[in-house]
């Protein structure tokens, strides 16, 4: 490909809104009706359910419910979202990993590839001498959900697999949050994370092939978190991203 | 020590100064999740009317989070200049504000060491939106690296090109649009997909070639943790700015990993470095209203009064940049644009007032009540306030991060409408390029090499 030498040239790198044009200071009005347009579709999203009965099915896994009844009370009350609606009930399996599936802030990235992953990712782990727990889907739930799945199963570490907000030009983006020892109280800096996995983000085979070295790393330092550096070399890029729009 | 105050006939009591300044806060969704907002409108005029009438002096006697429990405590009393606030140590908060409106600009920039985080955060409280706005303006704030921020009649732009993957040749074509649209004298700032010390030194490496092959004066930054920041300094890598997401209390920093200390050894780390031309501030911080409470590290103060908090931490490391992220914690903390105006200017009149180079992400999420209208409205009135920068992201729309912020054009938009400058040595650089006041078709620069 030759070297661009057009504003417009920009787009064919990134999917990112570049080279819009300009009229005076202002968009013209196709991008700016674009973005509406995008706009409006993420709105929609957010109020997206996961359905949970399919999901089931291809998971074989117990669904558990957050402590917030609805999306609006969902939104407004993060503190529900990771706590457990009451009566969930968890056989013990101490010491193994678990996995849970999350609905977050937009159901449609998990929906879609939650089922892949979460087979890939077994497989590497059991590999790995991991006993694996059945996954959890769990709803109107938050990242921290987890923890109190994790402590109920005994699990030593936990994978929160979650839907994660929805930007104007990915509504189908999970991200996964790895836990050492899951527990009640675990804060944001004693989690790895790994976001933007989707199609034109980063891919399944990348995200399981991340997390399954974070959890060697997590399970050889005794921790997760910021006290686990992601030094894991560098993944070869994928030439020629799908820009454009 | 408890306040009061009689609304209609009925008084009502306050037990102490954090359940004043919770109960004085314009109502937002943080508060009411912390349980610490007013119960009605006529209990938090009280509030205001009592926080109106309490001498500024209180709050050196009274802390809202424990002096031997919190180290952000101690280093606001303890770095509190008796001799800067002398010209209105015999104020109450509402003759503070009174006297704040009309001063000139030079006699409230020299109040900024004497104030502390609750003072301002009370001034706040009783303020409109015009007098967020007037009193920010009144407010001085120069910091230097390669060029100059924060003149009057400027106003800077972040260039902030995210991409999903970190993919070199994604964030380069961001790079160019920003700079052909104007964008990049504030910093040229990535946020990382994966905070990987491997991958940080390979971004920052990308951005000084930038950079140094158009000869831009301008510095880079890739917002990773602090902790692999320092990494990628011992590695060698070019770093100009260290980032960190900081919080008003000893709580919500630990939930970010950092410390007074970490951070203290990370700037040391970046002033060794020597790589500013014209000056040495060399630290960036993010920070946004409900950090604390997110992290549970909150103390029963409000959400607001936090914040205020964290510019402490901000200001004893000499910051180039300071930033709100006010939209982007959502809807749980600020529910709607009305309740992210108002924490925007409230952020940037309290940074301002204490000293620091204050910008704001003018920014919504897709789970907020917010569009843009909303940041239009908020952008102008931070240009106004004499913001001393916003963010500039490709349409808007951050394909990293999935949130809106201020695009490049609306940079352009509120320049313009405003009579505002990039700052001088960036100006001068646009000029160079052919890209004053338009942006050519044909690139200006050739990017063989990098695309």
């Amino acid at each position: 490909m030759s070297a661009p030498t057009l504003w417009r040239d920009l787009r064919r790198f990134t999917a990112a809104r570049v080279a819009l044009g300009r009229v005076g200071n202002g968009l013209p009005t196709a991008a700016h009706l674009d973005f509406q347009e995008a706009h409006a579709q993420a709105r929609d999203a957010v109020w997206s359910t996961l359905d949970v009965p399919a999901l089931q099915a291809a998971l074989g896994a117990q669904v558990v419910a957050s402590a917030a009844p609805d999306r609006r009370t969902y939104l407004l009350r993060p503190d529900l979202g990771r706590r457990l609606a009451e009566g969930a009930s968890f056989t013990p399996r101490p010491g193994c990993f678990a996995i849970v599936v999350a609905d977050g802030l937009c159901a449609t990235g998990v929906q879609a590839q939650a089922p892949a992953l979460v087979a890939s990712l077994t497989t590497g782990l059991q590999r790995a001498g991991w006993d694996v727990a059945p996954p959890v889907i769990a709803t109107q739930a938050r990242v921290a959900i987890g923890d109190a799945i994790g402590q109920a199963l005994g699990a030593a570490m936990v994978a929160v697999l979650i839907g994660e907000r929805p930007g104007l030009s990915a509504l189908d983006s999970m991200g996964i949050y790895l836990t050492h020892a899951p527990r009640p109280g675990r804060t944001d800096a004693e989690r790895n994370c790994i976001s933007n996995i989707r199609p034109g983000g980063l891919s399944l085979a990348e995200a399981v092939a991340k997390l399954l070295w974070l959890v060697a790393a997590a399970r050889g330092l005794g921790a997760t978190g910021v006290a686990l550096k992601d030094e894991q070399p560098a993944l070869p890029l994928i030439e020629d991203q799908p820009g454009g729009r | 020590m408890g306040f009061s105050a009689v609304v209609g006939g009925t008084r009502h009591i306050f037990a102490d100064l954090r359940q004043l300044l919770a109960c004085a806060t314009p109502f937002r969704s943080g508060d009411a999740l912390a349980g610490l907002a007013a119960e009605s409108a006529a209990q938090r005029v009280a509030a205001q009317r009592a926080l109106a009438d309490l001498p500024l002096r209180h709050f050196l006697q009274e802390a809202v989070v424990p002096y031997e429990a919190d180290e952000v405590t101690r280093l606001i009393l303890d770095s509190h200049d008796a001799a800067a606030f002398a010209p209105v140590a015999h104020l109450t908060v509402g003759g503070f504000r009174d006297w704040l409106l009309a001063a000139d600009p030079a006699a409230v920039t020299a109040l900024a060491p004497g104030l502390t985080p609750e003072m301002v955060a009370a001034l706040s409280k009783i303020c409109r939106l015009q007098d967020l706005v007037a009193i920010g303006a009144k407010c001085r704030v120069v910091t230097r690296f390669r060029n100059t921020l924060g003149l009057p009649g400027t106003l800077s732009i972040r260039l902030q090109p995210n991409d999903p993957v970190d993919d070199p040749k994604g964030i380069a074509a961001q790079v160019l649009d920003g700079l052909l649209l104007g964008a990049g004298d504030a910093v040229i700032g990535v946020n990382p997909a994966t905070d990987n010390v491997e991958n940080l030194c390979r971004v920052l490496g990308l951005l000084d070639a930038v950079r140094d092959r158009y000869a831009i004066p301008t510095q880079s930054c890739v917002l990773a943790h602090v902790t692999t920041t320092l990494l990628a300094m011992q590695r060698g890598a070019p770093v100009d700015l260290v980032f960190q997401s900081i919080g008003g209390t000893q709580g919500v920093n630990e939930s970010f990993g950092v410390s007074l200390a970490l951070l203290a050894e990370a700037h040391e780390a970046a002033l060794s470095l020597k790589r500013g031309t014209l000056g040495d501030n060399c630290m960036y911080f993010e920070t946004g209203q409900g950090s604390a409470l997110s992290a549970e590290a909150h103390h029963g103060v409000d959400q607001q009064t936090l914040e205020a908090r964290a510019y402490a931490v901000a200001r004893r490391f000499r910051p180039l940049l300071v930033n709100s992220v006010v939209g982007f914690i959502g809807p749980e903390y600020l529910f709607d644009g009305k309740q992210i105006t108002r924490a925007g200017l409230e952020d940037h009149m309290c940074g301002k007032l204490l000293g620091l180079p204050m910008g704001v992400d003018v920014c919504y999420t897709n789970h907020a009540e917010a569009d843009q209208d909303d940041m239009d409205a908020l952008l102008t009135l931070l240009g106004v306030a004499g913001v001393t920068y916003v963010m500039g992201v490709p349409g808007a729309d951050d394909t990293m991060l999935a949130y809106q912020s201020t695009s490049f054009h609306d940079g352009l938009f509120v320049r313009a409408a405003l009579g505002k400058s990039p700052a001088p040595e960036f100006a001068a650089w646009l000029q160079r390029m052919g890209l004053a006041g338009r942006t050519p078709d044909r690139l200006p620069m050739a990017v063989a090499g990098l695309l």
